[in-house]
């Protein structure tokens, strides 16, 4: 049987009890099927449950109702398969950023030499050869965000989960990482699940663009983006797309 | 002028104008029981190896002093530090022993004493070890079950904390993400959590043995006790000799100082990445 899908959710739920002992339903009856390699980005307004999605397909957090299926199989715990970046960079600050990029081979029982090696390679990649030996203290934020993407990928996951990984960066170096984000998964192809509030963003990047709405979390409308990579946010079919998106999730 | 001679230079002005004031002071009043006079006290400095008082050297008393409390400290720590580091980590742990911690812990290590000499009477190294008597046993002799246990009280509820502290309030992020990268538990605690509360871990060993210091006094009051700085002190003022309580007292200030620079060296080297 080939597979079709390297990752499905199967009519997840994750609801809670807050303190007031209210029950928040922040996923229900997530039906969605993700294909080898496509970029996905996932927008919804605060609450909508796309973070939590992400967290639940790491292994971070447990769905009360459905399953995932990964690569044919039902996915029970964290698989070094599935890497994630998360929004504040969490590098180790008493680690170099070679032995951050490092990291998940070591815990892999990848010996010394080895993994400094891949690890120098990944940082060629992000093109920071210069900053190996630096602390994540001495780094700006773009720069401690493209260390935490060098790491997973380090890892060589076939899926990579990224959870709002430019949100708290600038404007301009926003655009700088999206556009080096593109170019390293071209290079290195990978399935990526991309979780933004900015619409702008998932127009940019994705093959797939998932609208959430929330209470409960539900997708809303699955959009294909099917327009030529660079895009240019100029171009006319781009900004039409755009609105369509902010229109949903005004209505939302 | 450098950033670092006029730090130095800065640091000593508040030592410069207290002995200032202290040399005034005792000018004017003129009564060495009330306040000795500073070449009194130097002078205690310049015969360091004499006898005083029938108590030994200034150096003897330091060493034995000094060997107490990290004898003690060493006690406190080893029960402190694992206890508090699982404290972080398990909320269980945590909840089982913080009430009782932080009731015993605003009660001061002197207030023990009563008991404390119940349990161990005289009890020390030497007759643990069953030393014969001789030279060796009087060495060994200093070191009694009752101040070990006082000093090692001082010592554990700061160390207690600091590990606590620090292993709870590890970023949630940092172990999350770790985890996602294929850590097992063991990689956790060993490569994350102890790493990144090892500033708080040795914050809390630091101020542990300042606190260690602080009750050396209490500590060698207990009867029994021949020697050390805070016997010295303690005898001194008996003997109305306020020249040798200030001597003892200078030598704990410098002493503790010097332990507690070791910290500072410490923080410095290991804890660079806090980019402070």
């Amino acid at each position: 049987m080939t597979q079709e899908y390297i990752i499905s959710l199967k009519n997840l739920c994750k609801s809670y009890n807050t303190k007031e002992n209210l029950t928040v339903e922040a996923l229900k009856d997530i039906n969605l099927d993700v294909k080898e390699n496509d970029f996905i980005c996932i927008v919804g307004p605060s609450g909508c449950g796309k973070s939590t999605m992400l967290r639940i397909i790491a292994g971070l957090e447990t769905a009360t109702e459905g399953k995932i299926i990964y690569e044919g199989r039902e996915l029970q715990k964290p698989t070094k398969d599935i890497g994630m970046v998360f929004q504040d960079y969490s590098l180790l600050p008493w680690r170099t950023v070679l032995d951050n990029i490092a990291l998940g081979l070591e815990f892999k029982g990848v010996s010394k030499n080895k993994r400094l090696d891949i690890a120098s390679r990944y940082l060629e990649l992000i093109d920071m050869t210069r900053f190996g030996k630096a602390y994540p203290y001495e780094l700006s934020g773009g720069m401690q965000q493209r260390v935490a993407i060098a790491r997973a990928l380090a890892n060589d996951p076939h899926v990579l989960l990224m959870d709002e990984p430019f949100g708290a960066l600038d404007a301009h170096t926003r655009i700088l990482l999206q556009k080096e984000l593109l170019r390293i998964w071209e290079r290195n192809k990978k399935t990526i699940m991309f979780v933004t509030h900015s619409v702008d963003e998932s127009v940019y990047l994705a093959d797939k663009v998932i609208v959430m709405s929330r209470n409960p979390g539900e997708i809303k409308e699955i959009i294909n983006i099917d327009m030529e990579r660079p895009r240019d946010r100029g171009d006319i079919k781009y900004a039409t797309m755009t609105s369509k998106i902010l229109k949903m999730l005004e209505v939302s | 002028m450098s950033k670092a001679i006029r730090n130095t230079i800065t640091s000593f002005i508040v030592p410069i104008l207290f002995i200032f004031t202290w040399a005034i002071f005792a000018t004017k009043l003129n009564n060495p029981m009330i306040l000795p006079q500073i070449n009194q006290v130097l002078n205690n400095f310049v015969h360091a190896t004499d006898d005083f008082i029938g108590l030994g050297s200034i150096p003897r008393n330091i060493i034995v002093s000094l060997i107490r409390v990290l004898l003690g400290y060493c006690v406190g720590v080893i029960i402190a530090l694992p206890l508090g580091i699982f404290m972080g980590y398990k909320e269980s742990i945590s909840n089982l022993f913080s009430k009782f911690i932080n009731t015993l812990r605003p009660v001061p290590a002197l207030s023990w004493v009563p008991l404390v000499l119940a349990w161990f009477g005289l009890a020390s190294l030497a007759t643990f070890f069953g030393v014969p008597y001789g030279p060796k046993q009087v060495f060994f002799d200093n070191f009694k079950f009752a101040m070990i246990f006082i000093i090692g009280m001082g010592t554990f509820f700061p160390v207690v904390s600091g590990a606590a502290f620090g292993v709870k309030n590890v970023p949630k992020t940092l172990i999350e993400s770790a985890k996602v990268l294929g850590a097992s538990n063991r990689d956790i605690f060993f490569k994350i959590l102890i790493p990144a509360a090892g500033p708080n871990i040795i914050n809390g060993l630091r101020g542990g043995l300042g606190s260690a210091w602080g009750c050396l006094v209490a500590a060698e009051m207990l009867p029994g006790s021949l020697s050390g700085l805070g016997y010295l002190i303690t005898h001194a003022y008996e003997l109305a000799r306020t020249d040798l309580v200030v001597t003892g007292i200078i030598c704990i200030g410098v002493v503790g100082a010097l332990l507690d620079y070791i910290f500072v060296v410490v923080e410095k080297r290991r804890f660079s990445w806090l980019g402070r």
